[in-house]
């Protein structure tokens, strides 16, 4: 069987499994959503910063005059099941499509990056090409959003941003606001190649701000405060014991706390590379380095654990929210197995029409 | 000329930042120049998703290799930025039903909301997760106790991968916990290394490295490192 | 080709195979039957805890949701954590953030962990979403000194200068502690050296406590117990205080369950056990391997030698 047949055969296979699942029991990926009517009418007006501006209450739907819209939000399966046993002809709770749709996206491009632990293929590349459009695209919208459109042009313009895009935001004109606004225009000047020479200036001033603000933290935080927390007595106090005041000192904590002078003091002589490492200095760049390969050997435990912990993440969202087989959350009261599933597909093709003919034929 | 320029703008934007950390008249010109460097954040945002887009363009133009692809990147890119922008699918702010733009762009629902939950997030998360494979692969083929060094590295992390599960408890339980040999316990091994041997290399480290970022900062803000100015100096 | 030989140049997939079933399986049986392992609280989290534990009733807890959806399979059960301390504490939770992709992680935070539980609380008043800024440092370094220049508006658009919560506000010294969940940069670390650091000393200085991923832990670990009150080290970090807080609710609310949502981190240990073990298989096989050959490779050099 060349490759090509093996793939078709596995698509084909989980096509397949896929779509027993889907019909078998309550199904899988379902997602529903309640609808809420909201309805909000003028009843009155109050002054802000000098402006007279509306203000709203709640109605009733239908009122007139009044704005409405229907707002949805998610909810468990378990709550659209309890609700349909209550009133089935009920109208509120209900299959949201585009979130069902979702899930199955999601589930999709899951496997297609997966996919590339077998080898590189379109799948991948595919869901490769779709995240570095959606992420570039994704910080701009929240930058712009968040960001430029409250500072930059909530002061550059702040008439039309309060009356067309965030009304709570205080309208107030700070014209010190063009010199980001210029030193912007010369940063998008970069990708233009005759003007990129002027986006140097914003880039100084990024470099120069960035450099100002590390030179103190790290001097304060990094040298002083950590060099602080080094230099301590060897000697450590035994820790209190609820009301008992604390007695001598702990033989424990004073060995750690040496251990650790150590480890920091010829860890960093093991830095210094001014004096040759020969000698006292050799010796104790040698403990510097045992150190920090325990150092490196913690980094790595803790690196699988991390790693692994995001792939346990993504094996939930694969059992759970897409194909049901486990419900961890109880979100959907009845813990629906893959054993349930089968045991319903078993019953549901003992009671199929065709049943009795696959008998006759010794199935 | 716009070089001398940045190096005065350099030089300005960094006495700034730290005289501002330590004269209070000065607190509030620091604050204003943090904040024109916040609004640059973001509209670097910008410049990065124009740059992608020019990319991704000059690939499709000349048909280059895997075209098809840079396609698909544009296309997402347009379709996210789209739906975020115009805010499709957003209610509005239920104080001002008025301004139909008033609610949060990504409000649940929402199409810019629908991108993320069910496009960026699977995709970024099981990117991530893929390095538990390659991590396994690695200790398997690299991972050797060649010499004293490597073999420290590998025992440290053996007792940090067992203490740190269940496993250590099972594995050490029969040490009685308040014995004085309660120390050899998985867990008890586990924590000595994370915050004794852990915490003074990693000290060392960070010591080194806030000499080399206060002296690389100074040589910047006086204008004797301009390397991010490109090449010529 | 001997065992040894082809047992070294295994295709790597029957490894990624290993891996799959050894977090996977543990995941459906969990999911199943709903098993735990008991777990023992570590010294780190621990302190996290009891930093949280010694807030009075209404304390102003500034929370940064530093991290992403690709980090959430490891961090979300921390912040999840962490809200329901707090919602237990009933503090005043100001939430903000310095990562673009997680203004949807904090209202998803707020309406599970704080809202399901605590359902009169009012937004504005007990809690408080104030979105994300960009500027990393850069906004560390305004809300040293003004919070409200920084974030001018909450998420919703409201401005922060008419917010009941947001009254008596100046500066990051007006909270009586700050929690941040973080995946990388900025983060922890950033908040420790822009916003802590430059209050030690000082007759208030600011309290911190953390909640890292598995990569930045022993990057992180120096700033313990000074520069940082407590800290939660990867999903182990996670379960162990989960297991705490658990613990807290159950005996505030006695005949009220917890729901298995909220166990989520103490879940995970189960296919982290069976993972880890495989790695150190691996690491066992592969140096068994690795000295097997090299006896085998000086035999072979002895042998060509006496030749």
């Amino acid at each position: 069987m060349n490759q090509k047949q093996t793939w078709t055969v596995i698509f084909v296979v989980a096509a397949a499994l896929l779509t027993i699942r889907s019909f078998t029991g309550p199904g899988m990926a379902k997602v529903y959503v309640e609808d809420t009517r909201v309805s909000l009418k003028q009843s009155g007006e109050k002054e802000v910063d000098g402006v007279m501006k509306p203000v709203y209450e709640a109605v009733a739907p239908g009122t007139d005059g009044a704005i409405e819209w229907t707002a949805q939000s998610q909810v468990p399966p378990r709550v659209y099941y309890a609700a349909e046993a209550a009133d089935p002809s009920q109208t509120a709770i209900h299959l949201s499509a585009s979130r069902t749709i979702g899930v199955w996206v999601a589930a999709l491009l899951t496997l297609f990056i997966f996919s590339f632990l077998y080898r590189d293929n379109p799948f991948y590349k595919f869901a490769e090409a779709t995240i570095v459009g959606v992420s570039a695209a994704y910080w701009m919208v929240v930058g712009f959003w968040d960001t430029l459109m409250p500072k930059l042009f909530g002061s550059l313009v702040p008439a039309i941003v309060t009356a067309n895009f965030m009304p709570g935001l205080e309208g107030k004109s700070d014209y010190w606001i063009l010199v980001p606004a210029a030193l912007g225009i010369m940063l998008l000047c970069r990708l233009n190649r005759g003007l990129a020479a002027v986006s140097v200036i914003p880039l100084a001033f990024i470099v120069g701000t960035t450099s100002g603000l590390k030179f103190v933290s790290y001097v304060e935080s990094d040298l002083l405060a950590q060099t602080a927390s080094t230099m301590k007595s060897l000697l450590v106090a035994a820790p209190a014991i609820g009301d008992q005041p604390s007695t001598g000192f702990s033989m424990e904590l004073s060995i750690k706390q040496a251990l650790l002078f150590i480890g920091v003091v010829s860890g960093l002589v093991y830095f210094f590379f001014s004096v040759e490492h020969k000698g006292v200095v050799g010796k104790t760049a040698r403990v510097g380095v045992w150190y920090l390969m325990i150092t490196f050997g913690a980094a790595f435990g803790f690196t699988v654990m991390g790693r692994i912990a995001l792939f346990a993440a993504r094996c939930e969202f694969l059992f759970d929210d897409w194909l049901w087989l486990i419900d961890p959350t109880q979100n959907r009261v009845v813990v629906e197995t893959a054993v349930a599933s089968v045991n319903a597909l078993v019953g549901a093709m003992a009671s199929s029409p065709w049943m009795p003919a696959l008998s006759a034929l010794g199935c | 000329m716009s070089r001398q320029l940045a190096i005065i703008v350099t030089l300005v934007a960094g006495v700034l930042m730290v005289v501002s950390g330590f004269i209070k008249p000065t607190e509030g010109w620091g604050e204003d120049v943090a904040e024109w460097f916040n609004i640059l954040a973001a509209i670097a945002f910008v410049l990065g998703a124009a740059n992608i887009a020019k990319v991704h363009l000059s690939k499709i133009s000349a048909r280059d290799a895997g075209w098809g692809f840079s396609a698909i990147t544009l296309l997402a890119f347009a379709v996210t930025f789209a739906v975020g922008i115009m805010k499709v699918g957003v209610n509005p702010m239920p104080a001002f039903p008025n301004v139909a733009m008033s609610g949060e762009k990504d409000a649940g629902g929402s199409a810019f909301w629908w991108v993320y939950t069910y496009v960026m997030s699977p995709i970024t998360a099981t990117m991530f997760s893929l390095l538990a494979f390659y991590v396994a692969s690695a200790a398997f083929r690299a991972f050797r106790a060649k010499n004293t060094e490597a073999t420290l590295l590998l025992v440290a992390a053996f007792v940090v991968l067992l203490g740190r599960t269940f496993a250590g408890v099972v594995l050490t339980g029969w040490i009685p916990a308040d014995s004085d040999w309660a120390f050899l316990r998985f867990e008890n091994l586990s924590t000595t290394i994370f915050e004794v041997f852990a915490s003074a290399g990693n000290r060392a480290i960070i010591i080194g490295i806030a000499l080399g970022v206060a002296a690389t900062s100074l040589k910047i803000i006086l204008g004797i490192d301009r390397s991010y100015m490109g090449s010529g100096d | 080709m001997s065992f040894i030989d082809r047992l070294d140049a295994i295709d790597r997939r029957w490894i990624f195979a290993m891996m799959a079933c050894a977090v996977a399986i543990p995941i459906i049986v969990i999911g199943m039957t709903g098993v735990r392992f008991p777990e023992v609280p570590g010294p780190t989290s621990t302190a996290a805890f009891e930093a949280i534990e010694a807030l009075p009733d209404g304390a102003k807890v500034l929370f940064s949701f530093d991290f992403d959806p690709a980090s959430a399979g490891e961090l979300q059960p921390m912040a999840n954590a962490f809200m329901r301390h707090l919602g237990q504490k009933k503090a005043k939770v100001y939430c903000q953030t310095l990562w673009a992709p997680a203004p949807p992680l904090i209202e998803d935070t707020l309406k599970k962990c704080l809202l399901a539980r605590n359902p009169d609380l009012v937004y504005g008043v007990d809690y408080l979403n104030l979105g994300y800024q960009a500027g990393n440092e850069g906004v560390m370094k305004v809300i040293t000194t003004d919070y409200k220049q920084s974030f001018p508006t909450d998420a919703k658009g409201t401005r922060t200068s008419e917010i009941p919560m947001m009254q008596g506000i100046e500066n990051t010294s007006s909270f009586d502690l700050i929690v941040v969940v973080s995946a990388g940069y900025p983060g922890s670390k950033e908040w420790v050296q822009y916003v802590v650091s430059p209050t030690l000393g000082k007759e208030r200085p600011i309290q911190l406590v953390a909640g890292v991923t598995g990569v930045s832990a022993p990057q992180l670990v120096p700033y313990f117990p000074v520069q940082m009150k407590g800290m939660l080290a990867a999903i182990k970090g996670a379960a162990e205080y989960e297991f705490m807080v658990n613990e807290v609710i159950e005996a505030a609310n006695p005949g009220r369950p917890l729901p298995p949502a909220f166990m989520e981190a103490q879940r995970r240990m189960a296919p982290q056990l069976f993972g880890h073990l495989l790695m150190v298989g691996l690491i066992i096989v592969g140096n068994t391997i690795f000295f097997l050959k090299r006896r085998q490779s000086r035999r072979g050099g002895t042998m060509g030698a006496a030749a």
